[in-house]
């Protein structure tokens, strides 16, 4: 056991203070220290996607930070988005258009694809498949990802 | 898998980071991004027993022009902040090009310019391009600093020059001169995957339509990016006809590239496409340098 650091950190809104390991990811922080099961640990180096997370609002990988760096900064999961009564948009279009399968993959795009519609809300189909090429999903073969993607771009705008 | 333990320090200065470097020595090691790095120790085939985490030095991020026209890019500025440079675009839009083949967005968010630079990854773009644009590397440690042109930079296979006590600072890219073009190539599997081949081309031409200059460099086809010599020797002081650029790929793939065969390419595949690539590189190249670059 090496020596441990203070971590101060707030996640989906509600600050945390822990004693990690420098060694400790966050994706491992996020789920066995705060119990935060929603971000997915699938290749741990940063090909697969399904842990992404966003740092301070942008969209990262979680297996690829170190829990301590995290310190001082804003994280924000899955868990952040909707509850099964309310979903988000996204998660709405994600079920309405049959985007998952088995959903494993399902948090990393969707915490991929909320900053890109903040940023694009408008995307053409090349863009959407440009800003998911980080996330590797084996069931669906991405077609209805796309078209989930464009249903909520539609519905988000026109709420707008 | 999971990084074996190591102790950690989080320098809020450059001089901080580089007292830290200094005490620590061989056992040192800079995390910028850590998009590799991490990756790497999560493998446990990078077993650093310390890290200077530069994450909370500001003052390391940041795109300036230079007084003579070129651009001056902080170490820890994010691949994603250079992509999205209108500076940057301005002036070398070579590199925001390339940066559309890194990896992927999430890996450019966090991933740094001058960490991709300084792990010289021989499959990485960076480090390659590093190469043909006329960059120049600040490099710095306690008390002492010194530039290193970046073809002098890399000496292996995540192998540079930079000592352990030291760092990699700033790129300083030297503006192009007239009627230059770019033009980087790749074949690969997938979206953001390493590439089979890739080729990246900055050339100069005369008023004349005359090659003036050359610089080509051909990426995961060796054990390090290879700087073509025979790029120079075909082209430079004659018009880049069709011919002279296919005599290059006919030279340059038979002489001076050694691929591997593995999973996914053989050498005899990536000999091949690597001549494709070269011929597209250069045409574009040429032709961009004649519209003024």
């Amino acid at each position: 056991m090496s020596k441990l650091f203070p971590v101060t950190v707030t996640v989906n809104g509600k600050v945390y203070e822990r004693q990690v390991e420098p060694r400790l990811l966050l994706s491992d922080f996020l789920r066995h220290d705060l119990g935060l099961l929603g971000t997915h640990v699938g290749c741990e180096h940063g090909i697969c996607g399904a842990c992404t997370i966003l740092f301070d609002g942008e969209a990262v990988r979680s297996c690829l930070i170190f829990a301590v760096q995290a310190n001082g900064h804003e994280i924000n999961t899955v868990e952040s988005l909707g509850t099964p009564e309310n979903l988000h948009p996204l998660q709405q279009s994600f079920t309405d258009k049959h985007a998952l399968q088995c959903g494993f993959c399902t948090p990393g795009f969707l915490m991929t694809l909320v900053p890109f519609l903040e940023e694009n809300p408008k995307p053409t189909e090349d863009e959407i498949r440009e800003a998911i090429d980080g996330n590797i999903c084996r069931c669906t073969g991405y077609e209805k990802i796309v078209e989930a993607v464009q249903d909520a771009a539609e519905k988000m705008t026109q709420k707008k | 898998m999971k990084p074996v333990n190591f102790d950690y320090y989080a320098p809020s200065s450059v001089d901080e980071a580089l007292d830290t470097l200094a005490e620590l020595g061989y056992d040192g090691k800079v995390l910028a991004g850590g998009q590799s790095l991490i990756a790497a120790m999560n493998f446990r085939m990078a077993r650093p027993s310390a890290l200077v985490d530069l994450n909370n030095v500001p003052e390391l991020s940041y795109i300036k022009p230079t007084a003579d026209g070129g651009l001056a890019i902080g170490t820890m500025t994010r691949v994603h902040a250079v992509e999205h440079s209108p500076e940057v675009a301005k002036r070398f839009p070579l590199l925001v090009e390339v940066a559309k083949y890194i990896a992927h967005p999430q890996i450019r968010r966090r991933g740094t310019f001058g960490g991709a630079i300084a792990h010289a990854d021989p499959a990485g773009q960076l480090p390659s391009i590093s190469m043909v644009m006329n960059m120049q590397a600040l490099i710095r440690g306690k008390g002492k600093e010194r530039w290193v042109d970046a073809p002098d930079l890399i000496i292996g296979p995540f192998m540079t020059v930079i000592e352990p006590d030291e760092m990699l600072a700033e790129l300083v890219i030297k503006p192009h001169p007239p009627r230059t073009g770019a033009k980087y190539v790749q074949v690969s599997r997938q979206s953001g995957g390493y590439a089979q081949s890739a080729v990246a081309s900055v050339v100069t031409l005369d008023e004349k339509d005359v090659c003036k200059d050359v610089h080509m460099v051909l990426m995961s086809v060796a054990e390090v990016p290879i700087l073509s010599e025979k790029a120079r020797e075909i082209l430079i002081g004659s018009k880049p006809t069709k011919e002279a650029i296919e005599a290059v790929a006919e030279a340059a793939t038979t002489s001076e590239i050694d691929p591997a065969s593995d999973l996914h390419a053989s050498a005899d595949y990536r000999r091949s496409i690597t001549r494709v690539l070269i011929v597209r590189s250069l045409t574009e190249a040429f032709e961009r340098a004649k519209r003024g670059g």
